[in-house]
C-alpha cells in the first residue's frame, strides 16, 4: 500500500517535472507569437485601441478571443463581420441603432477613438487563432430545412 | 478552539458573509438584464455588475481563506498566532481595498481584465496585504512546536497563491500576452493552487470530524494536490486554444485538462470514504454535511462540468458562451464557496461555544441553497447550450438568439431566489451565534 512519502514524492514529483515543461512551453510561444499575430503590424493605434478597450472594461460585456461576459457578442472577427462603416456609426450612438432592445453604454468617443478601437479590433481579427471562431457548420443544414 | 488569538478568524468569517450577500445582489441585477429589465443601466450597466459580481467573490474567498489560516495555523502549530494586531491591520486593509475597488467600478475605474479588474494603485496594496498575511501565519507556523502536512499544504498554497498573483501586474500591448498572462493567475488560482488550499481544509475539518487517523488524512492530501498539479499545470492550456498561441495547445491542454475532474473525483471520495470510515458521528453535523457537500459538489461543477466543455473540438464551440457561465457558477459554488461555509460552520461552535448546528435553520441553509445553486447551473446550461447551437453552430444572430434564451433567465432568477434562501438562512445561523469568547477556549483540544 501507498505510504505517506511515496505519496508526498508523487506530489513534489509531478510538480517540478510538469511545472518545468510548462515553462519550456511558455518559452516556445513566446517565441512564436509575434508571427502569430502579426506584432510587426501592432501600430500605436492599435495600442491606444487596446487602451481604451480596457479602460471602459469592455470585457464586461463583450467576449473577445472568446474571453470576456457574454452579455454582448463575440468581437474576434467584428470587423471582418461587420465591416468598418458600420462599427464606426454603431460607436457614436449605440442605443440608436438597436433601439428599445439591450443596450450599451454611451462613451461619446471622439472620432480618433473610434478609429483607435477600430484598428484594434481589425489587429486581433488577423491573430491565427486555430481556427476561432469556427464557422457555424450547421448553417447549411438550416438554410436547406428552410427552402 | 484552543487559542485566544483564533478568534481573529471570526473578523474575516463575518466579512466573507457579508461580501457574498453583496455578490448575490449583483447577480440579480445582471439576471433582470438579461431577460430585458435593465432599469438600473444608466447607475450599474453590466460591465459594472459584472465586474463587482466577480471581484466580490474573489474578494469574500480569500477573506474566507485567510480566516481559516487565523483559525487552523495556530491549532496545527500548537501556538498563539504571532501577532494578533498584525491580522487585524490586514484585516482591515482588506476591507478598504475591497470596498474602494467596488465603488471604483462603479466610475469606471478599472483595468478592464477580467477577474483582474482593480486598478493599480490598489493591486499594490493587495500585495502589502498579502504579505502581512503570508509572514503572520507563517511566522507562527516557524515558530510552533509542529509541522503538519496539513499545515504546511494550507502556507505552500497560500503563499503560492500570492506569487501568482503578480504575473497578473506585467502590462503588455499584445492583447495575447495580456491574456497569457492573466491565466497565469486565474487558471493556476482555481485550478492549482487554491486545491491546496481547498484540500488542507478539507483534510483539516476531516481529521476533526471523523475521527479517522492524520496520517491517513494527510497521505490522501499528498495524492490529491499530486493529481492537482499532474493535470492542472498543463491544463492551463485550454486557455491557450484560440489566443494566438500554437496549435500544440490543442493537444497539450486538452489532454491535461481531461484529467483535471480526477482531482476533484479524489476530493469527493476524499469526503465521503473519510466520514464513513471514522465510525465516530460527529455532534456538528452540518459542518460534515458542508465538507462531504464541498467534495461532492467540486466534483460535479469543476470536474464533470469543466470536463463537459474543455476537449478543444468542443470548446471551439461553447469558448465564450453562456455555457462557461453554468460551469463557472457549479464550480466555485462546490470547491470554494463550499470549503468556506463548510470552515465557518465548522468553527462558529467552536469560537462562541454556542452549540447552534443542531436544528432546521442550519439544514435547510444547507439543502436549499444547494438545491438553488443546481438549478440556476441547470438554466445556464439550458441557455448555454441553446446559444451554442443557434448562434455557434447554425449562425444566428447574437442578439435574436439572447432575446430567444431570456426565458431560461427567469428560471435563472427563481432559482437564485432559492438559493438567496439558502443563504439567508445560513447568514441567521451566523448571526445567532453572535461574537467569539474567551469562555469557548479549551485548551485541551476542540471537538
Amino acid at each position: 500500500m501507498l505510504s505517506k512519502s511515496q505519496a508526498r514524492n508523487f506530489f513534489l514529483g509531478f510538480t517540478v517535472l510538469f511545472s518545468g515543461t510548462f515553462l519550456a512551453l511558455t518559452v516556445d510561444s513566446i517565441r512564436q507569437v509575434p508571427a502569430r499575430s502579426h506584432e510587426d503590424q501592432m501600430t500605436a493605434q492599435v495600442v491606444a485601441g487596446k487602451e481604451i478597450w480596457e479602460t471602459n472594461n469592455c470585457m464586461g460585456c463583450h467576449t473577445l478571443l472568446g474571453e470576456g461576459a457574454y452579455y454582448a457578442p463575440e468581437l474576434t472577427k467584428v470587423v471582418e463581420r461587420r465591416g468598418e462603416g458600420y462599427l464606426k456609426m454603431f460607436l457614436r450612438d449605440p442605443q440608436a441603432m438597436y433601439p428599445g432592445r439591450r443596450k450599451m453604454v454611451q462613451y461619446n468617443f471622439t472620432p480618433e477613438q473610434i478609429d483607435e478601437v477600430i484598428a484594434f479590433l481589425t489587429w486581433i481579427g488577423k491573430i491565427d487563432t486555430n481556427g476561432f471562431p469556427a464557422a457555424p457548420d450547421l448553417a447549411p443544414l438550416a438554410g436547406a430545412s428552410t427552402k | 478552539m484552543r487559542y485566544r488569538s483564533q478568534k481573529v478568524a471570526y473578523l474575516f468569517f463575518a466579512t466573507s458573509i457579508l461580501l457574498l450577500s453583496l455578490q448575490i445582489l449583483y447577480g440579480f441585477i445582471m439576471g433582470f438584464a438579461h431577460v430585458g429589465y435593465d432599469n438600473l443601466h444608466e447607475v450599474v450597466p453590466f460591465n459594472a455588475a459584472r465586474a463587482t459580481h466577480t471581484n466580490l467573490l474573489v474578494v469574500w474567498l480569500l477573506s474566507g481563506f485567510m480566516g481559516s489560516a487565523y483559525y487552523i495555523i495556530p491549532e496545527e502549530a500548537e501556538r498563539e498566532l504571532v501577532s494578533v494586531p498584525a491580522a487585524i491591520v490586514q484585516w482591515a486593509s482588506l476591507v478598504v481595498v475591497s470596498v474602494t475597488a467596488v465603488i471604483g467600478f462603479h466610475f469606471n475605474w478599472w483595468e478592464g481584465r477580467k477577474f483582474l479588474e482593480i486598478p493599480r494603485p490598489l493591486d499594490y496594496l493587495v500585495v502589502v496585504n498579502v504579505l502581512l498575511f503570508i509572514g503572520n501565519i507563517g511566522l507562527t507556523a516557524w515558530k510552533g512546536r509542529r509541522f503538519t502536512t496539513t499545515g504546511m499544504v494550507l502556507i505552500a498554497g497560500l503563499t503560492s497563491a500570492a506569487l501568482l498573483y503578480l504575473p497578473g501586474m506585467i502590462t503588455f500591448d499584445s492583447q495575447v500576452y495580456d491574456s497569457y498572462f492573466r491565466w497565469w493567475v486565474v487558471h493556476l488560482w482555481v485550478e492549482g493552487v487554491w486545491e491546496l488550499i481547498m484540500g488542507s481544509i478539507l483534510s483539516f475539518l476531516l481529521i476533526k470530524l471523523t475521527g479517522v487517523d492524520r496520517e491517513v488524512i494527510e497521505k490522501w492530501l499528498y495524492v490529491i494536490v499530486g493529481l492537482t498539479f499532474l493535470s492542472g499545470i498543463l491544463g492551463t492550456g485550454h486557455h491557450y486554444y484560440w489566443i494566438g498561441t500554437p496549435g500544440y495547445w490543442k493537444m497539450i491542454g486538452g489532454v491535461f485538462s481531461g484529467l483535471e475532474p480526477l482531482a476533484f473525483l479524489g476530493m469527493a471520495l476524499y469526503g465521503v470514504t473519510m466520514s464513513r470510515r471514522g465510525g465516530k458521528r460527529p455532534e456538528n453535523r452540518i459542518a460534515l454535511a458542508w465538507t462531504v457537500g464541498c467534495g461532492v459538489m467540486s466534483f460535479v461543477g469543476a470536474g464533470f462540468l469543466g470536463f463537459a466543455h474543455t476537449l478543444p473540438q468542443v470548446n471551439i464551440y461553447t469558448h465564450g458562451t453562456l455555457v462557461t457561465a453554468m460551469h463557472g457558477h457549479l464550480a466555485f459554488w462546490g470547491a470554494y464557496a463550499m470549503v468556506v461555509l463548510a470552515m465557518i460552520s465548522f468553527a462558529m461552535p467552536e469560537l462562541t461555544g454556542r452549540k447552534l448546528y443542531a436544528g432546521w435553520v442550519p439544514e435547510w441553509a444547507f439543502w436549499t441553497s444547494n438545491i438553488g445553486m443546481v438549478g440556476m447551473t441547470g438554466a445556464f446550461a439550458v441557455a448555454g447550450i441553446t446559444q451554442v447551437y443557434l448562434e455557434r453552430k447554425m449562425g444566428l444572430d447574437f442578439l435574436a438568439v439572447q432575446e430567444a434564451i431570456s426565458v431560461h433567465f427567469i428560471g435563472l432568477i427563481l432559482a437564485a431566489c432559492l438559493f438567496t434562501v439558502g443563504i439567508g438562512l445560513y447568514i441567521w445561523n451566523f448571526i445567532q451565534y453572535g461574537l467569539p469568547k474567551d469562555e469557548a477556549i479549551q485548551p485541551g483540544g476542540s471537538a
